[in-house]
């Protein structure tokens, strides 16, 4: 059996998006610039696609710049946010500690140029505290940037409270979208969000294309220079039909929104329930406040890269948080920022659901993922000390 | 693919796993906050390991690299695990990926620190130098 559970990572295509892509790439190859009749035929082509996902996000057309995806949108929201701040002599940046490397590291070379950055506390629940960003705000803020919604515990951000309190306050407000679009009733007017991120592959469309919403009247900073295209501030030939496989990918989902999320939830719940009927297991991130789509947990004794090439061996697709997926000597930053221990991060498993899962997977997957805990504590030294009361267990 | 088929077969299948209740000599290197403790259990009769036993809690190189090692070392005289490198164990997987080296370093050591157990418990004069252990807060882990 074949269970693909890691939609946070990426989707599967939709066979429409495959099917408009297609059909653009044969019929409207012109570039969208070309004075020529199947140039602008093209030009038309793009700017329906342009004011059908705006609509979707409750912007109008020309808020919307195509980018290659949410990391670069996110480099060119926060570069935006720098230049208005170094404008107006304003070099504080706030933003949270689970937030996408895009944004971290973005905010690492930012620190460089001078500017001084915040880090808000998640908290164990993943959640950021409005009351505690309205004290963080001074008169030298220039930005705020938090996240929508998590992309490996899933916990979803009060966004429209935060985006209240930066207005109140006088400072832009921007949110890294890439998990949100697609999957929650995401508009940037009632939202109260001045500049958005989003990625297409993120809801069953292509990768290698997004967006950034920046509401009118921000300057927005040009980060690729050449072209005219994207008014200007994102050079480089439209990458027409990925941007007509997002357009037809977010509308799929935006229609069939509260359905999926309904369908989806109940298989999420289902998921929790089983994994936590393994002994010393944890649920990462508030359980009521996450995307109808994530599950995290924690299992003690365990490390998560063994738990996933055997579960990988059993056919299911998963990913973790543990130092040695990430190719890095720590485990993941988001369930540190949580407060869980190294040793407890090194043992997380992220399940990410789509609508294409079935309740026959997630049965499945609870037994193999039961089986195989099973089977690496069998061998884990951490284990044994904890079954024979030598340590005590960190997970109750 | 990130591992070879040998360390995956050793993954899907470890020798030697477990824990020999009256072992002469346990060595446990690594620790949790880094992602990786192994324990080591020798049985020795004389001047050869008759039996040896792990647990490791850590990822696939981890465990393939001390079912390697303990493979390696079975039957064999004290003198020859001794001499075990890192790299023989690395090699006899068929390779790790670098950032993965350090698995093979900690299986290493998990042996010699049985062994220096071994002789600790029963008042045998060592070169220490030798059998000196890398605490993983100063190895790889920092």
């Amino acid at each position: 059996m074949q269970v693909y559970l890691d939609n946070a990572a990426t989707t599967r295509m939709s066979r429409a998006a495959i099917d408009a892509m297609v059909a653009c790439m044969d019929a409207n190859y012109a570039n969208p610039s070309s004075l020529h009749e199947a140039g602008q035929s093209a030009a038309e082509k793009l700017l329906a696609a342009r004011q059908s996902i705006a609509q979707l996000l409750g912007a109008d057309s020309d808020e919307i710049y195509f980018t290659s995806g949410g990391s670069e949108a996110d480099n060119q929201a926060l570069e935006t946010a720098a230049a208005i701040g170094e404008r107006i002599g304003k070099k504080h940046i706030i933003s949270s500690a689970f937030e996408h490397h895009a944004i971290l590291h973005t905010l690492d070379r930012l620190k460089k140029r001078g500017f001084r950055i915040t880090l808000l506390d998640v908290h164990e629940d993943g959640i950021v505290r409005a009351d505690e960003l309205d004290k963080a705000i001074t008169q030298d803020t220039v930005c705020v940037s938090i996240m929508y919604a998590n992309n490996e515990i899933g916990t979803v951000q009060p966004i429209k409270e935060l985006g209240a309190v930066c207005h109140k306050r006088g400072v832009l407000f921007h949110t890294d979208a890439v998990q949100a679009v697609g999957q929650l009733p995401v508009n940037v007017v009632s939202d109260n969000i001045d500049m958005l991120s989003f990625s297409a592959h993120k809801f069953h469309g292509p990768k290698g294309i997004g967006a950034l919403y920046v509401k009118k009247g921000i300057p927005v900073y040009t980060l690729i220079s050449g072209g005219a295209q994207e008014r200007g501030k994102r050079a480089g030939t439209e990458n027409l039909p990925a941007i007509i496989g997002m357009e037809r990918a977010l509308k799929a989902a935006c229609l069939s929104m509260s359905e999926n999320a309904a369908k989806i939830a109940k298989l999420r719940d289902r998921l929790i329930d089983g994994l936590l009927s393994i002994p010393h297991t944890v649920l990462n991130g508030d359980r009521t406040r996450r995307l109808h789509g994530n599950v995290n947990v924690c299992f003690e004794g365990i490390e998560g890269e063994a738990l996933l090439l055997m579960l990988s061996d059993m056919g299911i697709a998963a990913s973790s948080g543990s130092a040695c997926t990430s190719g890095s000597l720590d485990p993941s930053h988001v369930l540190l920022a949580i407060g869980r221990p190294h040793e407890i991060a090194h043992g997380s498993l992220r399940l990410t659901l789509s609508h294409e899962n079935t309740q026959e997977d997630i049965d499945y997957t609870v037994s193999a993922v039961r089986q195989v805990v099973e089977q690496l504590r069998e061998i884990s030294p951490v284990w044994r000390d904890l079954q024979e009361g030598k340590k005590d267990y960190v997970i109750q | 693919m990130l591992y070879s088929e040998k360390v995956m077969e050793h993954f899907r299948n470890p020798r030697n796993v477990g824990k020999i209740e009256d072992a002469d000599g346990v060595g446990e290197v690594g620790n949790a906050k880094c992602g990786d403790i192994m324990k080591i259990y020798l049985k020795i009769e004389g001047d050869v390991i008759v039996d040896v036993k792990f647990n490791t809690f850590g990822c696939a190189s981890a465990i393939a690299s001390s079912s390697m090692a303990t493979e390696m070392i079975k039957g064999k005289p004290l003198s020859d695990a001794l001499a075990l490198t890192n790299k023989a164990v690395a090699e006899a997987l068929d390779g790790l990926p670098a950032h993965k080296l350090h698995c093979s370093v900690l299986a290493q050591q998990a042996v010699r620190a049985a062994i220096k157990d071994y002789y600790d418990r029963n008042g045998v004069a060592c070169d220490k130098a030798q059998l000196s252990v890398i605490d993983c807060e100063d190895g790889h882990c920092e």
